[in-house]
C-alpha cells in the first residue's frame, strides 16, 4: 500500500487552521474506500511542531519542509514545495483546506501537475475509484457533482463540512523533512509584514451575529444611575443588555445586530439594524435575544443557517424560526452562555 | 502601465437558478459583468489613470457574449478581445488559464494582469493563480490595498487580506493581482463611455488566433441539483438553572458546526 | 419593429438603477418622514451627468437619446418619485424648453449650465389661482424700455427653494385673447424681488422640494424671453409634452417597484398554510400590475421614440402620462393591499409609493384634462398646428460634437 492520498495542512505562525484536520479526517475515509494510505504535507518556519501534531490526528507519514524561503507564506515556493512531495509520492488525490492559502496553492499545483482541481468540497464519494465531489455552486442556490476525469485529483474542502478526528497525544511520530526544491533568487516577492485588519465584524460579512430587541432594556432589577427621566433609564438598561449582547458576539468572533425595535429606541445606531429597513443577513449561526420575530425581522435574517432565540415569551413568532430556543430572561441566559463558549472554544 | 483584465461574464447575482434537467437555469436573468470583476476593472482604472498606457479587458466567453465587455469599456477600459471557440465548451479553469495566459502573451509587454477573487456561477477561484503559474508570473490574491506601485522600477507592493488580517507583500512585475472588494468601489459608466461601448465591434480571437495549444479539460460537472430543503426541527432547551441551560445550548450550537 | 432595448439604453437603464439603489434608496424613507431633501441628490446627480443626459454635448449635456431620459425616469422613480421630479421639471419643463424655443444665446447662458447641473432648473407656470386653467393665470410681465417687470406668484413649484432658472410663463398683453397674451421668460431666482418659500405637509412627494416663488417688481433685460411676446401659451403646452413625458416614464417605474415588492412579500409571507401568493385574489393584484406595467412601458417608450424621430407627439405623451399615473396609483394601492397591515405602515415601502403615485394623477396636467385632451383628437376637435420650432429630432451627430 503507497501513500498516495496527500493532506496539505495549512497553518501560520504554527496555528493550524482547522479545516487541515477535517481533511486528514476525510483522507481517512477516502484512504479505506480506495484501499491507499495517507501523508501529510506543511511548510512554514513552525512547520515541524505542526508535522508532529499531525500524528495526534493520525498521520503515519509526515512532511516538511521548514526551509528559510518558506519561512512567510508565498504561493510560488509552497507550490514547489506541494508539488515536489506530489512527484516523489506519486499522489492520486491532494485534499487542502479552502483557506486563502489552500485554495491558490491547490490551484497552482494543479497546473504542474497537469491535473483537476475541484474547490471548496462539502461531500466526497467514491466511485468506481474515483472521487466525485459536490460542491455549490451560483453562491450555494444549487450543488454540482463534479470529477476529474484523469488524476491526479485535487480538492479543497470547505470549512466544518467534514469531521476532524479526534487528536490523541499518545499517538506520536517522527516527521520527515523534505528539501522544498526553492532558489530563492528565482522568487519574484518578498513578505514586509502583517498588520492586523481595520475595523470590526461587519454585519454582512459576519459568520455569526448576535442580536437584541426591545427585551433587552427589560430588567427592573438593574438600577440607573442618579438624575435620569424614564427614558434615560430605559436607554441606560437597554446599554447594558446590549453590552451582554456585545460580549457574546465578541467571544464568538461575530458582530452584533438589533431589531428595528431597539434602534428606533435609541438603543444603538442604524448601522446594526437587521430586517427590512435595516440589512439584510444571511451568517452561519444568527442569536437573537429579546426580539419577537416580527416579519420585518424575520426577512432580514431567516436564512441564517442556524437559528437560536432567547425570549421571554414563549409565544414570539421567532421560535418557529429558530432551531434552538430558550424560553428565558436574556440578563440570566447570555452571562453562563458566553461563559461556556470562552471555555468551549 | 500596460494593464490587462480578465473578466467574465455571468448571470446576474439576484438571478433566481435552479436546476432543470441536471442544468443549471436563471430563466431571462440578465446576463452581466461578475460582480467582483467589477473590482478588478476599477482598480486597473485607477492605476491607469495615475501612470497612463492602456487598459484592455479580455473575456472568455461564447458567440456573441459582449454584455460584459462593453460594460467595462464603458467604465473606461481601452481596448478589449473576447476570446470565443466552440472548442472552449467544455473548458475546465486549467484549459480556460492556457487560453488568457496566451491571451496576455498576445497583447504583449503587459506589467499587470488583474482578475476578480471569483466568478459567481462556478464559485471556483482558482483561474487567476493559474494563469499565473502558467505565465511564469507572481500572484499576489485578495489584494486589499495597492501601496505602491513603481512602473519604472517593476515593483508593485500590496496589503493581501488573509484569515489572520493582512500581509504586505511586495513583488517585481509583471504580476497577476486579484483584489478583495475593500479595494475600491467600482465607479459608473460615463454616458459618453456607454455610448463608445455600445458602438464598439469587439474584436473575437480563437484559439488559432492565440497559437495556443490548450489541454483537455479533466474537470466535468455533468449534473447540478438543487440542494435538499433544509427541514429545521425547533428544539427548546431547557435546565434546572440558567448555568445549566447555557451549558447544554451551547453545546448544541457548537454541535452544528457553524463556529 | 424592434421592441428590444440596445446596448446604450440597457447600459444607461443600469447606471441609473445602480446609482438610484445604491446611494439613494438606502436612505430615502428617513428623507421622507422628515419632508426634507436629501441634499447629496441634485449635486449626484448633476456629476454624474444625469441633470444633463439628453442635452447635446455642445450644450453641456451627455448627448444621449429622449429613450435615454424616460429610461432614466422609470429607474429613478422606481426608488423615489422625488427624484423623478428633479427631472421631470429641470429636464423636461425647463433644459429641454430652452432646446426647443431657445436661441443660441439663451442655450450657451442658461441650457449649458443646467445640463451640467451647476444650475438647477425649474418651471414657473401654476399659480395659487391658476392650475388646468392655464390662461387664467394672473401673473404679469410688463415691457419697460429694455426690461419686462415680472409680478406674481406661482405655486406647486417642484425645486422652488433649490432652483437656481425658473420658465416663468406671465401675461404680457392684457387686452388680447388669453391664450395670445402670455410669454415665457428664463429668470435667475437670485434677482432683487424674488421670494420664494417650502410648502411642506403635501400626501407625497416628501422626500423632495416644493414650493411658491413670488416676484415683486423684478426686472430681466429682454434678452430673458424665451420666443416671441404672445407666444407663452404654446410654449408652455410644448413644454408640457415633455414634462409629461418623464412623468410618465418614472411612473411606469412605480408600478415596476410595486409590482417587485409584492411579488417579494407574496412569497413570503404566510396564511393559511401556505405563501399568500398561491391564493388566487393575491394573483389578481400581481397579474393586474403586469399589465399595467407592460402597456405603460409600451406607452412611454413609443413617445419616446417619436420624439427621438423628431415627430408631434403630444397625443402619444398625453395618453402614456395619462395611463401610466393612474396605473401607479392604482398599482400602490393593491400593493398597500397585498401587504396588509404591513403595507399601511412605513416600515415597507409601499405606502410611500401610494402617497406618490396621487400627485401624479394630478400635477402635469390632471387625467381630467388628458381625457378631454384624448377626446377633443378622436373626435376631431383638437388638431395640433406645427409649432414655429419644434422639438430637435435626435441626432447622434450633432448630439455629440
Amino acid at each position: 500500500m503507497g501513500n498516495h492520498i496527500l493532506v496539505y495542512v495549512d497553518q501560520f505562525k504554527g496555528q493550524v487552521m482547522p479545516a487541515s484536520w477535517e481533511g486528514l479526517g476525510a483522507a481517512q475515509i477516502l484512504a479505506e474506500k480506495l484501499g491507499d494510505g495517507i501523508a501529510v504535507l506543511v511548510a512554514g518556519e513552525a512547520s515541524h511542531a505542526v508535522a508532529e501534531q499531525a500524528f495526534h490526528y493520525g498521520a503515519t507519514e509526515v512532511y516538511y519542509s521548514d526551509s528559510p524561503s518558506l519561512s512567510d507564506y508565498r504561493p510560488e515556493p509552497f507550490t514547489d514545495f506541494v508539488v515536489n512531495v506530489a512527484h516523489e509520492q506519486a499522489a492520486e488525490v491532494i485534499l487542502f483546506p479552502t483557506t486563502t492559502r489552500g485554495r491558490e496553492l491547490a490551484a497552482m499545483s494543479a497546473v504542474d501537475l497537469g491535473a483537476g482541481v475541484m474547490p471548496d468540497v462539502t461531500a466526497l464519494e467514491v466511485e468506481d475509484g474515483r472521487l466525485i465531489a459536490t460542491r455549490p455552486v451560483y453562491a450555494g442556490k444549487l450543488l454540482a457533482k463534479t470529477y476529474c476525469e484523469t488524476g491526479p485529483q485535487i480538492v479543497t474542502l470547505r470549512g466544518r463540512a467534514f469531521k476532524a478526528p479526534e487528536a490523541d497525544s499518545a499517538q506520536t511520530g517522527t516527521p520527515i523533512q523534505v528539501d522544498a526544491g526553492v532558489i530563492e533568487s528565482d522568487v519574484s516577492t518578498r513578505v514586509l509584514g502583517y498588520t492586523q485588519a481595520e475595523g470590526g465584524v461587519s454585519l454582512g460579512d459576519a459568520g455569526v451575529i448576535v442580536s437584541g430587541g426591545r427585551g433587552v432594556s427589560n430588567n427592573p432589577s438593574l438600577t440607573p444611575p442618579e438624575g435620569m427621566d424614564e427614558k434615560e433609564a430605559e436607554v441606560w438598561r437597554a446599554q447594558q443588555g446590549f453590552k451582554l449582547v456585545g460580549e457574546l458576539a465578541s467571544v464568538l468572533g461575530g458582530a452584533v445586530g438589533a431589531s428595528r425595535a431597539a434602534v428606533d429606541a435609541d438603543y444603538v445606531p442604524y448601522e446594526n439594524q437587521v430586517g427590512q429597513t435595516g440589512k439584510l443577513v444571511s451568517p452561519d449561526l444568527y442569536i437573537a435575544c429579546g426580539i419577537s420575530g416580527a416579519i420585518q425581522h424575520q426577512a432580514g435574517m431567516r436564512s441564517s443557517k442556524v437559528i437560536v432565540a432567547i425570549n421571554k415569551d414563549p409565544d414570539a413568532p421567532i421560535f418557529k424560526l429558530a432551531r434552538f430556543g430558550v424560553v428565558a430572561d436574556l440578563y440570566d441566559i447570555l452571562p453562563p452562555l458566553t461563559e461556556a463558549f470562552r471555555q468551549r472554544l | 502601465m500596460n494593464i490587462v483584465v480578465c473578466i467574465k461574464q455571468v448571470p446576474d447575482s439576484a438571478a433566481t437558478v435552479v436546476a432543470e434537467g441536471g442544468q443549471a437555469s436563471w430563466g431571462d436573468a440578465p446576463l452581466v459583468m461578475n460582480p467582483w470583476d467589477e473590482y478588478a476593472v476599477e482598480t486597473a482604472l485607477l492605476q491607469y489613470e495615475a501612470y497612463g498606457g492602456d487598459v484592455t479587458v479580455i473575456s472568455v466567453g461564447a458567440e456573441g457574449a459582449t454584455e460584459a465587455i462593453k460594460s467595462a469599456l464603458a467604465m473606461g477600459c481601452t481596448q478589449a478581445y473576447l476570446v470565443s471557440d466552440p472548442e472552449l465548451a467544455a473548458a475546465d479553469s486549467r484549459v480556460i488559464a492556457h487560453v488568457l495566459a496566451a491571451a496576455i502573451k498576445k497583447v504583449g509587454d503587459v506589467d499587470l494582469a488583474l482578475f476578480g477573487k471569483q466568478a459567481i456561477d462556478s464559485d471556483m477561484g482558482v483561474t487567476a493563480p493559474q494563469t499565473a503559474r502558467i505565465l511564469g508570473w507572481p500572484v499576489l490574491s485578495l489584494v486589499s490595498v495597492v501601496q505602491e506601485l513603481n512602473p519604472d522600477d517593476g515593483t508593485i507592493k500590496v496589503e493581501r487580506s488573509i484569515e489572520e488580517g493582512r500581509q504586505v507583500v511586495e513583488s517585481k512585475l509583471p504580476a497577476v493581482v486579484t483584489v478583495s472588494k475593500d479595494i475600491a468601489d467600482p465607479r459608473y459608466p460615463s454616458f459618453m463611455g456607454i455610448r463608445k461601448a455600445a458602438r464598439a465591434d469587439i474584436p473575437v480571437w480563437t484559439l488559432a488566433d492565440l497559437e495556443v495549444d490548450v489541454p483537455d479539460p479533466l474537470v466535468r460537472w455533468p449534473e447540478v441539483v438543487n440542494p435538499p430543503v433544509r427541514e429545521i426541527t425547533n428544539e427548546i432547551i431547557s435546565g434546572a438553572s440558567p448555568d445549566e441551560i447555557a451549558e447544554s445550548l451551547a453545546d448544541k450550537i457548537i454541535g452544528e458546526k457553524v463556529l | 419593429m424592434d421592441f428590444a432595448l440596445n446596448d446604450e439604453h440597457r447600459m444607461v437603464q443600469q447606471m441609473v438603477r445602480d446609482f438610484a439603489q445604491k446611494e439613494v434608496a438606502p436612505t430615502i424613507k428617513e428623507y421622507d418622514r422628515a419632508h426634507d431633501m436629501a441634499p447629496f441628490v441634485l449635486p449626484r446627480m448633476g456629476e454624474l451627468g444625469i441633470l444633463g443626459i439628453n442635452i447635446p454635448v455642445r450644450y453641456g449635456g451627455q448627448g444621449m437619446d429622449y429613450i435615454s431620459l424616460g429610461l432614466a425616469c422609470e429607474e429613478l422613480e422606481a426608488v423615489d418619485s422625488t427624484l423623478r421630479v428633479v427631472m421631470s421639471v429641470h429636464m423636461g419643463l425647463n433644459s429641454m424648453g430652452l432646446l426647443q424655443w431657445g436661441t443660441e444665446e439663451q442655450k450657451q447662458r442658461f441650457l449649458v449650465p443646467q445640463a451640467r447641473g451647476d444650475r438647477v432648473a425649474c418651471y414657473g407656470l401654476t399659480e395659487p389661482g391658476a392650475g388646468s386653467d392655464v390662461a387664467g393665470m394672473n401673473s404679469t410681465a410688463r415691457r419697460d424700455g429694455d426690461e419686462y417687470v415680472i409680478n406674481g406668484e406661482k405655486m406647486w413649484i417642484s425645486l422652488a427653494t433649490k432652483a437656481h432658472h425658473c420658465m416663468w410663463i406671465a401675461r404680457t398683453n392684457p387686452d388680447v385673447d388669453p391664450h395670445e397674451g402670455l410669454s415665457a421668460f428664463q429668470v435667475e431666482l437670485d434677482r432683487p424681488g424674488v421670494t420664494r418659500g417650502d410648502i411642506k405637509g403635501k400626501m407625497g412627494v416628501r422626500a423632495g422640494s416644493t414650493g411658491w416663488i413670488a416676484m415683486q417688481d423684478v426686472r430681466i433685460p429682454v434678452e430673458n424671453r424665451i420666443g416671441k411676446e404672445g407666444e407663452g401659451f404654446r410654449i408652455a403646452m410644448s413644454c408640457l409634452d415633455n414634462g409629461r413625458y418623464t412623468v410618465a416614464a418614472g411612473a411606469t417605474g412605480l408600478i415596476r417597484a410595486s409590482l417587485e415588492a409584492s411579488v417579494r412579500y407574496a412569497n413570503e409571507r404566510q396564511a393559511f398554510g401556505r405563501v399568500i401568493g398561491k391564493l388566487q385574489l393575491i394573483q389578481a393584484k400581481i397579474a393586474d400590475m403586469v399589465e399595467s406595467y407592460d402597456a405603460a412601458r409600451l406607452l412611454y417608450l413609443r413617445a419616446g421614440w417619436m420624439k427621438n424621430q423628431g415627430l408631434r407627439n403630444t397625443r402619444e405623451t398625453s395618453i402614456a402620462k395619462w395611463f401610466a399615473t393612474d396605473g401607479s396609483f392604482e398599482a400602490a394601492s393593491e400593493a398597500v393591499q397585498v401587504h396588509g397591515a404591513y403595507g399601511y405602515s412605513d416600515e415597507y415601502d409601499v405606502e410611500r409609493y401610494l402617497r406618490n403615485s396621487k400627485g401624479a394623477v394630478i400635477y402635469e396636467g390632471t387625467n381630467e384634462i388628458h381625457r378631454l385632451i384624448q377626446a377633443g383628437y378622436a373626435l376631431g376637435y383638437r388638431k395640433d398646428t406645427p409649432l414655429r420650432k419644434e422639438l430637435p429630432a435626435y441626432d447622434p451627430e450633432f448630439w455629440q460634437e
